[in-house]
């Protein structure tokens, strides 16, 4: 079981190396360019033909929403880096909502003190994670399917399946304060964080790590980076992502819900690849997408809001999520085929 | 017969070690916790267990097919919802006989998991990523067509068979997961397909190599899975008495657990149907005892995961002592 499961994609070719047989067609087939080009065309279509999706609660409610789900996508694009995944993102989320609530209700801490707080809560949860998986050498799905049951387990446990109410008002008026009647600061945030990570990837020595280690561990290894202590930093970086994402939805609901995220947190999973995934980062690890993974979450949201004044029933639009996820991998693969047929990979 | 091979006997003593570890530890509980409560042997309580253990021995099985070949689904639990949920539809919206209902529920099954098995073989792309999508798709009809309100139509022939017994505490659902658990392991260990699974999960360019079609073992495996998970969904509905649109939601924790502690290795190749049987076993029976002794019920999730990560020390020790082992053969 040393291995990784097999299943999780072997085969897949490696990510085109930057600079590398530049050219326009190459930059008009990237995920990014295709799906700036989505969001405009969807955009422009269900403002024209819908009434009220370009008033301003409207566009309020979308970017809150893309701003969550680009959290919640960053953080499981932490840890695909390596290769791995993390089904608990939505249990640590969760958790580390519920601890939010319970630090600042309970024991009165100030906000600014609990938030760190939090992101370390989160952050050390992730650390479970990743040691358990390095140190195992079991494949991170099967230890976070463990994990992501003892972390809700032990957290419906403490609280008794409660949720905290008496969260200062200030909570709840951040999720819903509004920069220009339209922008939310949840969208700035993840926009602010897209920025931050895409800067710690590309330009600090830590960042370029953990993506050789993803890239080629063995290669990495040799090459004197410590492929384990990477792994873990990545698992511990996707927990505080995770735990921020958990507080942006305590203050969207202005309360620390223990089922904000699903039985298990499962109800974050698909966002959780959704967004990456359409956005360009590899499930065998090694490249990244910060800036896709903000598209991805754009557009899937740009997407479900037009389904949803069109009166296509909520549980139809969780089934075309789906279908989205499935053709974003397909034209995904067909991409790759064309590029490698051209020669340009 | 004249021709046993020297593989065919490994094979079965895999299967005995496999089984033996899960067994006694779920003898064990079984001693321990009726010296504790002894109505934890009350007819009625076995009653119970055996028809928990029934259900979620055929979920199990629906997980095991894929993990053999190295993959997993995660759309297991929403093919068994839509199939559940479809099944007692039919029945009380355009009623449908019984029988009808039965088949075309089951085929449902295996069209859901022959689709995603279809797209896995011939696109490669990762099983994981494949059946995520399908979890979505296959829910999301199932809400769609019942807007989250069960049915209530079950036939009463269902309702008998979901909580009548057999012989004293023997419950009729014993009989769909004895016939499903024989026939998954007659299907590994002697038919052709099982073992093209098995060889297509321990090393797959191996297998391609030795004639075997990939793509047709994948499909297949799936199509099996989408099957074994239709049948537990019908089962349920006859346990629940209703045809409830959240079945499925939590078979995904369950659904590893069992064949993991059962000794499956997860990269594929290797799995084992006694094995399976006792890791539900003992699943039930922790969840059971912890009901008896009044612990919170949410305490079975954390003992769950607890579950899973002890079966995967375990599995990683014997495989390292093996891989030692060889390693002295060698050197000798």
């Amino acid at each position: 079981m040393s291995q990784a499961l097999t299943d999780l994609d072997p085969t897949m070719p490696q990510a085109p190396l930057p600079g590398r047989a530049s050219g326009g067609l190459r930059l008009l087939l990237s995920n990014e360019f295709g799906l700036v080009v989505l969001i405009a065309l969807a955009f422009v279509a269900f403002a024209l033909g819908l009434q009220g999706f370009t008033s301003p609660f409207s566009l309020f409610t979308i970017g809150r929403q893309i701003g969550i789900d680009t959290m919640i996508g960053l953080a499981m694009m932490a840890v695909i880096v390596t290769g791995g995944l993390d089904l608990s993102v939505g249990a640590i989320g969760v958790c580390a909502a519920m601890a939010f609530g319970w630090l600042v209700q309970m024991l009165g801490l100030p906000i600014l003190l609990a938030i760190p707080l939090t992101l370390l809560f989160g952050a050390s949860l992730g650390f479970i994670n990743g040691f358990t998986v390095v140190k195992s050498g079991v494949h991170s799905f099967i230890i976070t399917l463990a994990s992501m049951s003892i972390f809700f387990g032990v957290m419906i446990f403490l609280t008794k399946a409660a949720a905290f109410n008496g969260l200062p008002a200030e909570v709840q008026a951040f999720g819903k304060m509004k920069f220009f009647k339209t922008l939310s600061p949840l969208l700035l945030i993840s926009i602010a964080t897209c920025l931050l990570l895409a800067a710690f990837y590309k330009l600090t020595p830590m960042g370029r790590q953990m993506l050789a280690a993803g890239a080629n561990p063995r290669a990495a290894e040799l090459s004197g980076i410590r492929t384990g202590q990477m792994i873990v930093a990545c698992h511990m970086l996707t927990g505080a992502l995770a735990a921020l994402a958990g507080l942006m939805v305590t203050a969207r609901t202005g309360a620390s819900v223990p089922s904000m995220a699903g039985h298990l947190g499962q109800d974050w999973l698909l966002p959780a690849f959704l967004a990456p995934v359409l956005g360009g980062t590899l499930l065998s690890g090694g490249r990244v997408s910060v800036i896709g993974t903000l598209l991805g979450a754009a557009f899937v949201n740009v997407m479900t809001s037009g389904l949803l004044l069109m009166r296509l029933g909520e549980f139809w639009i969780l089934a075309s999520l789906g279908m989205m996820l499935l053709l974003a991998v397909l034209a995904d693969r067909a991409r790759q085929q064309f590029l490698q047929t051209r020669g340009m990979i | 017969m004249a021709i046993l091979p020297a593989t065919d006997s490994r094979l079965t003593r895999a299967f005995d070690n496999d089984w033996i570890g899960p067994g006694l530890v779920s003898l064990i509980a079984v001693i321990g916790i009726s010296l504790f409560q002894p109505a934890f042997l009350s007819s009625f309580n076995i009653f119970v267990l055996l028809a928990a253990i029934s259900v979620n021995m055929v979920i199990a099985l629906g997980q095991l097919v894929i993990i053999g070949i190295g993959q997993m689904n995660l759309a297991l639990g929403s093919i068994g919802g839509l199939v559940a949920i479809s099944f007692v539809g039919v029945i009380e919206t355009f009623g449908v006989p019984v029988p009808v209902a039965l088949i075309l529920g089951l085929g449902i099954g295996i069209a859901a998991g022959m689709v995603s098995g279809t797209i896995i073989a011939r696109t490669a792309i990762s099983a994981f990523i494949i059946t995520l999508a399908g979890l979505q798709i296959f829910k999301g009809i199932n809400l769609g067509i019942t807007e989250a309100q069960p049915f209530y139509g079950v036939p009463d022939v269902v309702k008998t068979f979901g909580n009548g017994s057999v012989l004293g505490p023997l419950p009729w659902l014993l009989v769909p997961m004895v016939i499903c658990s024989l026939a998954m392991w007659y299907l590994f260990t002697r038919m052709r397909i099982g073992r093209h699974i098995l060889a297509m999960g321990s090393n797959p360019h191996a297998a391609e190599l030795s004639g075997i079609d990939p793509k047709a073992t994948i499909i297949w495996a799936h199509a099996l899975s989408g099957l074994l998970a239709a049948v537990a969904g019908i089962m349920l509905v006859a346990k629940l008495q209703i045809g409830q649109p959240t079945i499925g939601d939590d078979w995904l924790i369950s659904s590893f657990a069992a064949p993991v502690i059962g000794g499956a290795v997860l990269s594929g190749g290797r799995v084992s149907v006694g094995g399976t049987f006792f890791g539900v076993v003992i699943i039930a029976i922790i969840t059971q005892g912890l009901v008896m002794f009044a612990i919170d019920p949410f305490a079975v999730q954390i003992v769950l995961g607890a579950l899973i990560l002890w079966a995967v020390a375990i599995n990683r020790l014997r495989e390292v002592r093996i891989q030692r082992l060889q390693a002295r053969g060698a050197g000798a």
